[in-house]
């Protein structure tokens, strides 16, 4: 039962008052994309031992989207930060660096 | 006009705290950049208060403005005045970009007040209630068991707690569960 | 005989008497007494049966930890099974029987499966209930069902008695187990200013330590803990909770914890159990130590007993399970046992340990005329329903010169475990401590929390000392690691100092004797609920099961209620010996939540009865219940399917809404349809990627009804779309959709448009929306007055504000039904005021309310699709011929993409058509339509299914809509759908339109 500080309200949630979104950062391919864009995009999903990236929704709250930054396996949160990005900001990237030295994760690292 | 009617009609219990349906209580969404200087003359004028900052709630009475989100406030005026009130805010915030909307009738109002009232929410919310984590002019959005709900206390001893009017009868008798007689939590 | 002692007992009140009954005998007890105790007290030795040979079996423990004391509590509401006897509080009235037998304890015919015992070893379900096939489903299952499950279910007619409730408590250190560990952790932890809540799960504080004995900075351990209690009380900082167990440790400092509020006092206001939901900064474990079994023939004969548990017996509740006892022992701890029991005039007879040579507390026993027989074994424990004699032997050996002591009871110490559950449950790691030979926990890899570092520290004997002086100055020591990591300054306090006597190393013993022939493993119990044996698991062993979670699950070992409290230990290690494996290398099981079984209640919390599930209610909906409601859920709403008049049938009552609705006029409580206001200058471009077709180019005061799909393709939402007015649209939803499609459209808007200006809100509950439908639409309205809904004013697919008699209203011209059709919507406080004078209007025009059923029937007679009908997340547009809602001027919408994959493409693809049974009945829902050939399974091949299936009145036949490969090129053929009432449905393929095919009727 994870809590999760809430990058809009400052507040820690509980996992209950939340609704998870899968992986973050996608891409969107649209119309005119390759079959094989689409389906990356679609259907394909980093499934992490380790630094992941997800999407989670204050769907009990004020319905505001945001991403955390964790550990699948140490249940460790790095940050979370307004899902209204493309990439992780530095200072997410710099926590996971201080702890986990060498990380990857799709693109970013 | 016919005699508009509150989702409960002013059902009260009295148990270790005693909860009661508001009433009619005037409410409008209001959606936009809440750091606009246009916004901001539109709630004062409406509601005589400023903008609130992060999980605040600025309420006297029936009237006053809560912090819903980041671009989202809950304003709330006298039922009666709600149409015009609305109708101020909208044509202050005609050449900006925002939205408001009358939720007067689509929400229910309760008050839970008593010593107790505290450990009565704190049975049904994920949040942490005791006095110096939560206080009076903060309002937190989460869930009242199963169905979303928000809450702010207008004093030490008193919540006023917001839901959905279709959910009102399940939110009324949840609070009176989690208000029963011999349930003292004794946390607080 | 097991008796109450004249003297002793510290829990009990001998001047206030309790009456209870055991299987019908009325008892008598003490207030302090558990059920077991006072059992005890009444010499009832055998208190139930276990679970696979039916052997008697007697109380073993004196705590959480015991197999055996399982009972019914309660009758008749109250009733629970499987209640533990030793930490049930006895009051008065309680009534308990014991289980797991027929017909009675005494006789039970189900103890011939001891006598079998040597045919039913570990495994033998798994071997013998596979062949021949087809006995297993009327001879196997049968049999297993009968024998399965220990105590009987409470009466399917009664329903629970009490309440129950959650509680969410936020915490800096939560301290789990009140003994003198968690007293004095939860002491030094709250002395740094932290907020601590310390929950116990018994009624006492202190543990064990009253019972064991020792002495702290200079006064008897009893007054120190009523010391600290008392000091702890009055910190404003500290909460503390007895009757609350620590029932599970999880993600984030999340912790359960299960307090008792009337267990002890049923009927008692106010709810029976809370579960306390927490999140702790930090937690401290100070959940104590279990004794181990020894492992010898006969040792789950009733009156054998773990050695702490007898002495607790005598300390707390003033009661010897025997008055001839011998003591068997690996270690020092369990002379105490003897020593306590001779001094209140128990005999006792020996004690037999098995170490060649005994520690100074043998010497102690020895001082007061305790006869110790070192290197010494018991080979067998002789007696069926209470011990009769003990067979004495040496440790090496395989169990032969025996010499034979009569006795009534045996109290027996195999070493102790500490509680490390809770340390485990959320990824806590062991480590092996030879020298007392248990699982400890490994302070070098705690659970993890949300920052990397670990939350739980472990205190006191559950973190491995088991002595005071060190349980003590650990405990202090976890205290302030607690409060530091939380946050806090600890003060630089003195642990405070404790004194026992000290006691020589305990030597393991896995079985004894060590070399113990077949014939006595056959009989040596590891787990006394599932009556699993040492024998067993050197079967498991000796066939291939090398994983200690197979051999659990082969054998059922520790499987049984208690989780293995008492037999996890002795059966790896039995395990490992078979294995010539190390203990540490073969490992525990995995310790799950709870940590004991918590009710059902406790879990459901507040969620029962009326507040089981949230009901969404319409404005109007007490009225519909009083005019003859027949109720669909819809989601978390309750929707009118039909309302029922006196003498009609569910189905009557449909009919006459479907034809009322056709011929006069009918009222729908449409208000559950979402409404979703959609603002902003990007709004238009917003909705073209939400929606399929175009909505930007419709014109204010315009309707356009239109579909939404998934990114993936499938349909998710139809529904009618209003234009407000230029940079404002008003979208409706299904009735399940609006929480769902917000949702929806806010994920785009936040995670990848997030640059555009468009808001959303959800105004669904705003209003009271009724459909006025049928050719007395408008007369009806008229009737009322207000606005202009003439054909001129208001057409088809449009929408205007205005008023409806007295109600402000906005009133649009659409129409699901075929019918000339209003949908009203008012202010959902005028909602039931609006309802009423359209029913007194109406009544000239032949007015009925109608419900869902009746809905469905005429948007299928007039074949429109239904979200969730003609759709289940498999379906595209395309599926269904509705090529004309997806835009071919976008450049791109939700889904368009999608729809370029081959499969969507696919001509194959079931599509839409109209089903008209050959014999005009109703196809059964759900039917699939069968092709020619069989598949590879032998199945005949399927070419379609029905989505949707009715009976119309209108028409007097049945009708249906479904998916048919190739539906739309054969039409006229005749398919065949297969009921599961062994008749098989012919239907021709026909156009999904029945019903006034040129929409004349909604046009006028």
């Amino acid at each position: 039962m994870l809590t999760l500080k809430c990058p809009f309200t400052g507040a820690m949630l509980d996992e209950t008052e939340l609704h998870c979104g899968g992986e973050a950062h996608r891409k969107r391919f649209g119309p005119g994309s390759s079959d094989e864009d689409f389906e990356t995009y679609m259907f394909v999903r980093e499934n992490r031992k380790g630094v992941h990236f997800e999407l989670w929704l204050h769907a009990y709250g004020i319905g505001k989207w945001f991403i955390a930054a964790r550990d699948t396996e140490t249940l460790e949160v790095y940050g979370t930060y307004p899902a209204q990005t493309t990439e992780p900001p530095q200072d997410i990237k710099d926590a996971i660096t201080a702890k986990r030295p060498g990380w990857s994760w799709r693109e970013f690292e | 006009m016919s005699e508009p009617i509150s989702a409960l009609n002013h059902a009260s219990y009295d148990g270790i705290a005693k909860v009661e349906e508001c009433g009619l209580q005037g409410m409008i969404t209001l959606r936009g950049d809440l750091s606009d200087k246009v916004l901001a003359k539109a709630v004062k004028d409406a509601t005589g208060q400023k903008v609130p900052g992060q999980r605040e709630a600025l309420v006297k009475g029936d009237t006053g403005v809560c912090w819903m989100s980041p671009d989202e406030l809950l304003v709330l005026v006298q039922y009666a005045e709600v149409n015009a009130k609305l109708a101020d805010i909208a044509g202050a915030l005609s050449g900006t970009h925002a939205l408001a909307a009358n939720v007067s009738d689509a929400r229910a109002v309760f008050r839970v007040s008593g010593p107790n009232a505290r450990e009565v929410l704190g049975k049904l919310a994920p949040v942490d209630l005791s006095p110096d984590a939560f206080q009076p002019g903060q309002i937190r959005r989460s869930r009242l068991a199963q169905v979303a709900g928000a809450f702010w206390m207008d004093d030490a001893e008193t919540f006023r707690v917001v839901c959905f009017r279709s959910a009102a009868d399940y939110v009324f008798k949840l609070l009176k569960v989690a208000a029963q007689p011999g349930s003292e939590v004794g946390f607080y | 005989m097991s008796t109450r002692l004249a003297k002793q007992g510290r829990l009990i009140d001998r001047s206030k008497k309790v009456t209870f009954t055991f299987n019908g005998n009325s008892m008598q007890g003490y207030e302090g007494d558990t059920l077991a105790s006072a059992l005890l007290a009444n010499d009832q030795m055998m208190v139930g049966r276990s679970f696979k040979y039916h052997r008697p079996r007697g109380v073993v423990a004196s705590g959480a930890e015991e197999p055996n004391a399982l009972v019914g509590l309660g009758q008749g509401n109250r009733f629970e099974p499987n209640q533990r006897a030793t930490t049930t509080e006895l009051f008065n009235g309680l009534t308990a029987v014991s289980q797991n037998h027929w017909p009675n304890l005494e006789y039970d015919i189900g103890a011939v499966n001891t006598a079998l015992a040597r045919f039913l070893p570990a495994g033998f379900y798994y071997k013998t209930f596979i062949h021949p096939k087809p006995f297993w489903k009327h001879v196997y299952e049968p049999f297993i069902r009968q024998s399965a499950g220990l105590g009987k279910a409470p009466d399917k007619d009664s329903r629970d008695a009490d309440t129950y409730e959650h509680f969410y408590a936020f915490t800096d250190v939560l301290v789990i187990g009140g003994g003198v560990a968690g007293l004095q952790a939860a002491k030094t932890a709250a002395g740094s200013g932290a907020k601590v809540l310390l929950i116990e799960q018994t009624a006492h504080w202190g543990g064990r330590a009253p019972v064991d004995g020792g002495d702290v900075d200079g006064m008897p351990v009893d007054k120190f803990v009523e010391q600290l209690v008392s000091e702890l009380e009055t910190m404003g900082n500290v909460t503390m909770r007895n009757r609350c167990m620590g029932a599970g440790v999880y993600d984030h400092g999340y912790v359960l914890g299960y307090e008792r509020l009337s267990d002890h006092a049923p009927g008692t206001q106010g709810p029976r159990h809370r579960l306390w939901r927490i999140r702790a900064k930090q937690v401290v474990t100070a959940t104590g130590a279990i004794e181990r079994p020894l492992s010898f023939a006969g040792n789950d004969v009733p009156g054998v007993m773990l050695a702490s548990a007898m002495r607790d017996y005598v300390v707390n509740w003033g009661v010897t399970p025997g008055e001839r006892v011998i003591v068997a022992t690996n270690n020092d701890d369990a002379y105490r046992t003897g020593i306590i029991l001779k001094q209140a005039g128990v005999d006792v007879l020996r004690v037999v340990d098995a170490r060649p040579t005994a520690g100074p507390l043998a010497e102690e026993a020895r001082a007061l005329g305790i006869r110790v027989d070192p290197g010494k074994a018991i080979a067998k424990v002789k007696g069926g329903k209470r011990v009769k004699k003990v067979a004495i032997c040496n440790q090496e050996g395989i169990g032969g010169a025996r010499e034979e002591v009569e006795c009534d009871a045996v109290a027996m110490s195999g070493g102790w475990s500490p509680v490390v559950h809770l340390w485990s449950h959320c990824g806590g790691k062991l480590i092996w401590d030879e020298a007392q030979a248990h699982f400890r926990p490994d302070p070098s890899r705690p659970p993890l929390g949300a920052n990397g570092e670990g939350f739980v520290l472990a205190a006191g004997s559950s973190n491995g000392p088991l002595a005071l002086p060190e349980v003590l100055t650990n405990a202090d020591a976890a205290g302030k690691a607690a409060a530091k990591a939380a946050g806090f300054k600890p003060k630089s306090t003195k642990a405070p100092k404790g004194e026992s006597m000290s006691e020589a190393a305990m030597e393991p013993v896995w079985l004894m004797p060590a070399n113990a022939e077949i014939g006595l493993r056959m009989k040596s119990w590891l787990d006394f609920q599932n009556d699993v044996k040492v024998s067993d698991v050197q079967l498991a062993a000796r066939e291939g099961y090398e994983s200690v979670e197979h051999t659990k699950r082969y054998t059922t070992l520790g499987m049984a209620t208690d989780q293995g409290k008492l037999s996890n230990i002795n059966g790896l290690a039995i395990l490992a010996d078979a294995l010539d494996a190390e203990i540490p290398k073969v490992g525990t099981t995995t310790f799950r939540p709870p940590y004991t079984p918590i009710s059902m209640g406790a879990i459901g919390g507040e969620a029962r009865g009326e507040v089981f599930q949230p009901i969404r209610r319409t404005p109007m909906h007490d009225w519909h219940d009083k005019n003859g409601a027949d109720w669909e859920p819809v989601g978390h709403w309750r929707r009118t399917y039909a309302y029922v008049r006196p003498g009609e049938s569910v189905h009557d009552a449909v009919n006459r809404e479907v034809k009322n609705t056709r011929e006069n006029l009918g009222l729908l409580d449409a208000s559950t349809l979402g409404k979703l206001i959609v603002k902003g200058p990007d709004a238009g471009k917003f909705l073209d990627m939400m929606y399929t077709n175009m909505m930007s180019t419709l014109k204010v005061g315009k309707c356009r009804y239109g579909l939404m799909c998934s990114e993936n393709g499938f349909l998710i939402d139809d529904g009618v779309v209003a234009r407000i007015d230029e940079d404002t649209w008003l979208c409706h939803t299904t009735t399940g959709g609006a929480e769902r499609i917000h949702a929806h459209m806010e994920e785009w808007l936040q995670t990848e448009w997030w640059d555009w200006k468009v808001y959303v809100a959800n105004v669904t509950e705003q209003y009271a929306q009724v459909a006025v439908v049928g050719p007395n639409a408008r007369k009806v309205l008229e009737k009322l007055g207000g606005m202009d809904v003439s054909k001129d004013a208001l057409p088809f697919m449009e929408w205007r504000d205005g008023k409806i008699g007295d109600f402000d209203c906005r009133a649009y011209r659409i129409s699901f039904s075929g019918e000339l059709s209003f949908e009203i919507a008012v202010p959902a406080s005028q909602g039931q005021a609006f309802w009423n004078d359209l029913m007194e209007a109406g009544k000239e025009f032949g007015v009925m309310p109608y419900g869902t059923e009746c809905l469905h029937i005429l948007r299928a007679e007039k074949g429109f699709i239904m979200i969730g009908d003609e759709t289940d997340g498999t379906v595209i547009p395309q599926d269904l011929g509705l090529h004309w809602a997806l835009s071919k001027k976008k450049e791109d919408y939700l889904g368009k993409r999608a729809h370029s994959r081959t499969h969507m493409a696919d001509p194959d693809r079931w599509k839409l058509v109209g089903l008209e049974t050959v014999d005009g009945s109703v196809i059964p829902d759900g039917a699939y339509a069968v092709g020619s050939g069989v598949n590879a399974n032998g199945q005949r091949n399927m070419i379609g299914r029905v989505t949707s299936t009715y009976y119309s009145a209108n028409l007097d036949r049945g009708i249906a809509m479904g998916l048919i490969k190739h539906g739309p090129d054969r039409m006229g053929e005749i398919v065949e759908f297969p009921g599961t009432d062994g008749k098989t449905y012919k239907a021709k393929i026909v156009d999904p339109i029945f019903y006034d095919k040129d929409g004349e009727k909604q046009n006028v």
